[in-house]
């Protein structure tokens, strides 16, 4: 093109499965009444929890693998549209196709145009977060074409009448065993009518319908973990084998990729196999790992194509901040540690991406501005465990704290919109927090505040929108006087200045560098001393 | 040394008598301490809840009050509010173009410590009952808040000062690492998914059998002994300042429920 642009451009922001489907605290609360859901979550999320600690524990330089994962994600982010022209030159150099999709629309048509033009109206699917994302099989379904996911765990979500996956990794971490044997024993052709809950017995199930599958069709869809751009490699990590099928027995092959997906060099495809399998499944390795390099006359699918679907990426690598959740390499590792997607699970966060990483991966591909997105970056209390499970070092804390301040200066540019409650408490806790001299005058009337406490010097019940604490917990009494106040009649006139040397804290700091170990070595010792007997005084 | 001292602004409101325990340890161990009167709150509130403008005019005061002072070091007995000065003020500043209130909150943030971290890295602190007559003959457990843990690193030290305590005896709760679920305004908009957190919290609290669970930030043990007091429970909770101010002389006393009172001590 000619013609140089100028300005910022245009944000297009995606479409598909990445959207709240309703206010996040609303679609929780209903979720965490389900005891079934709480129990499944806890138990699986907790286990998975346990191995990955285990296996990312005992490996010296894991530290140093993030910091690599980390470093190669954000060269990538820096120059992604030279790595994507680079795997586009290589990947067709090879024999392959490359289509590019602006949003999931986009990409479904192109997908649904290769289909066709086969001639076949059954395709066999390898797991995949971006199809999932695009809505794909919703389409094809539409257009008359019916796509058969192979992927365990996707076939008992897509067996389940109106379920949908709950997890990037685990889609139905939100069932038991017992659950997906009802699906099993409702929904599988021929399947023995007294099929048992075990695993082994579930599996062999599966395999009896996807057999036949595997070797009758002739195009398969599929994701990608990463695509190479100096060879133009794709490749996927798995578990059960059941991608290397799709992957390698049909005639056609169509890979959905998101363009964030890419990595410069097989160097560095080295560090994240290292990361990946001991962040997802708590594995040191997993047992599939698949790579493909164009097509191999008589060997493998002969029609290579991948899609490379934009959906949103773009705008997210605009924000300097929010860009590196596009480092995220689907783990899961965020939502095995999140204390509210254990309660809340994955469904309450709408979007294909639950989770810590959905809370900040949907807002930025769809939009803020989008009414109940906005509420994804709230779904959390910044506890950090995310941040510190993450292998690529997102450090999503910060993210949706970022994502917050977004909402709300979306919401304060809107003309004509009225004051929240939030608004209003927030303002006035801002002319509160300015000033000492008007803190201290406030705090003067703290002794009223008995006049809303109860005889048991607690308050039980509060109105509007800080209500939500005194459903859960009980308030305190304020005290009679502030520290501030007390202080200042103890001790008025505290002198600001001093003359003289300052001590050289960073030298006493340096100076003290065992202390922490001997604080640990002197509470070890004191713990094994016998508790001294409650005295009658103390008691 | 000349130790100012960073309230912050729910125990200067709220819990007074954290504050006041704050200053018994450090003049015990022999310190100055001042109390810049300008300082109210470090904005995290308002950071947390995406009001960014609003904090500008916060982390403005909070820098301004505390230059005013002449001292060696800053403590607060928090540290989430510590986490915050270096994390999150910064930020706000720069937000705003102003690199040079960046630069000095920065500034001031590297010389403002958490209680336990000021205690032992600083002051070589290594044993309660020795250096601080601290003494507290209860059963105790401790929760370790987030923002100390993750953001400062402070790693085992509040509880280990807490474990060297004369009289004390410790149970550690299942599920150290995890979050209370407050969550600052968190508590209150997704008040359905914090109250599961917390009541997950408080049955562990229960099952050590301790009567004080103690904690280096009182917004997370407002929140636990809130919930504690919902179910009508025994336990108390009273932040670790209190604990290693306590001595035979002068013993911190626990009866009930009591301690949920903010008021003086």
């Amino acid at each position: 093109m000619s013609v140089t642009q100028l300005g910022m451009p245009q944000v297009r922001h995606g479409v598909g499965n990445i959207f709240e489907t309703e206010p996040f605290p609303k679609y929780a609360e209903r979720e965490l009444k389900n005891e079934q859901l709480r129990a499944n979550l806890g138990f699986a999320t907790h286990k998975i929890r346990d191995k990955r600690a285990a296996v990312t524990g005992e490996l010296p330089d894991w530290q140093d693998l993030r910091t690599a994962g980390s470093m190669i994600k954000q060269k990538v982010m820096a120059n992604l549209d030279t790595y994507l022209e680079e795997f586009e030159r290589n990947f067709t150099a090879r024999g392959g196709h490359v289509h590019w999709a602006r949003d999931a629309h986009e990409a479904n048509e192109i997908a649904l145009k290769l289909i066709q033009a086969e001639g076949v109206d059954e395709i066999i699917k390898i797991k995949s977060m971006a199809t999932a994302e695009s809505g794909l099989n919703e389409y094809l379904e539409e257009n008359g074409i019916n796509a058969i996911e192979t992927d365990l765990a996707e076939e008992i979500v897509q067996l389940g009448d109106n379920d949908r996956p709950s997890h990037i990794l685990v889609p139905a971490i939100h069932r038991n065993r017992t659950e997906i044997r009802d699906i099993f024993r409702k929904k599988i052709e021929g399947v023995d009518p007294n099929l048992s809950d075990d695993p082994a017995e579930l599996a062999e199930a599966s395999r009896f319908r996807l057999r036949e599958k595997f070797l009758s069709t002739k195009v398969a869809v599929s994701g990608v973990n990463f695509g190479i751009a100096e060879t133009g490699t794709m490749t996927i990590v798995e578990s059960e084998g059941n991608g290397r099928m799709c992957l390698t027995l049909p005639e056609t092959l169509i890979t959905f990729m998101g363009i964030e997906k890419i990595l410069p060099t097989v160097e560095d495809y080295e560090v994240f196999l290292q990361l990946l399998p001991r962040s997802s499944t708590g594995e040191r390795m997993n047992p599939y790992t698949s790579t493909w390099t164009g097509v191999t006359p008589g060997d493998g699918p002969q029609n290579l194509h991948v899609i490379l679907m934009d959906n949103g990426r773009t705008a997210a690598l605009a924000d300097e901040v929010g860009r590196q959740a596009l480092h995220c390499i689907r783990c899961s590792a965020c939502m095995n540690v999140c204390p509210v997607y254990e309660r809340a699970g994955g469904h309450a966060y709408g979007s294909t991406y639950p989770g810590p990483i959905g809370a900040i991966l949907s807002p930025q591909l769809g939009g803020i501005e989008n009414e109940f997105n906005s509420t994804l970056p709230y779904a959390s209390s910044l506890c950090g465990a995310c941040y510190d499970a993450c292998p690529v070092k997102i450090n999503i804390p910060e993210v949706l704290v970022h994502l917050r301040g977004k909402d709300i200066d979306a919401k304060k540019a809107k003309k004509k919109q009225i004051p929240t409650q939030m608004d209003g408490l927030m303002f006035g806790a801002k002319k509160l927090f300015s000033s000492g001299k008007l803190m201290a005058l406030a705090e003067k009337g703290l002794p009223m505040s008995k006049l809303v406490t109860g005889k048991d010097h607690k308050i039980s019940k509060l109105p509007g929108l800080v209500g939500g604490w005194t459903d859960y917990r009980d308030i305190p009494e304020p005290p009679a006087q502030s520290f501030r106040n007390w202080y200042k009649k103890e001790r008025p006139s505290e002198t600001k200045r001093v003359a003289g040397e300052r001590v050289d804290i960073d030298a006493l700091i340096a100076q003290n560098k065992n202390k922490v170990a001997e604080a640990h070595a002197a509470a070890e010792v004191a713990a094994t001393d016998k508790p001294a007997p409650k005295t009658e005084e103390t008691k | 040394m000349r130790i100012a001292l960073f309230s912050t602004c729910i125990v200067d409101g709220m819990y007074p008598k954290v504050a006041k325990a704050t200053v018994d340890i450090l003049e015990r161990l022999g310190h100055e301490v001042v109390y810049p009167q300008g300082q109210t709150c470090c904005s995290q509130m308002h950071v947390n809840s995406g009001y960014f403008d609003d904090a500008y005019p916060i982390v403005k005061n909070h820098v301004e009050s505390f230059e005013e002072w002449d001292f060696d070091v800053a403590v607060a007995p928090s540290g989430s509010c510590v986490a915050s000065l270096g994390h999150q003020q910064p930020m706000i500043a720069e937000r705003k173009g102003d690199d040079d209130l960046a630069r000095r909150a920065n500034q001031l943030a590297s010389r403002t410590f958490e209680l336990s971290e000021l205690l032992i890295d600083v002051l070589g602190i290594t044993n309660a009952a020795e250096q601080l007559d601290s003494y507290f003959p209860e059963h105790v457990t401790y929760h370790s808040s987030c923002h100390g843990m993750r953001l400062l690193g402070l790693g085992t030290r509040q509880s280990d000062l807490v474990r060297t305590v004369e009289g004390i005896q410790y149970t550690q709760v299942e599920g150290l690492d995890q979050c209370c679920g407050f969550g600052g305004t968190f508590s209150f908009k997704n008040a359905d998914t914090s109250g599961a957190m917390v009541e997950d919290k408080v049955a562990n609290i229960e099952k050590t059998g301790a009567s004080v669970c103690t904690g280096g930030d009182v917004s997370c043990l407002m929140n636990i002994g809130g919930a504690l007091s919902r179910k009508n429970s025994d336990v108390q909770t009273i932040h670790f300042a209190e604990i290693l101010a306590s001595t035979k002389e002068n013993p911190l006393k626990v009866n009930g429920p009591v301690s949920l009172t903010g008021g003086s001590k």
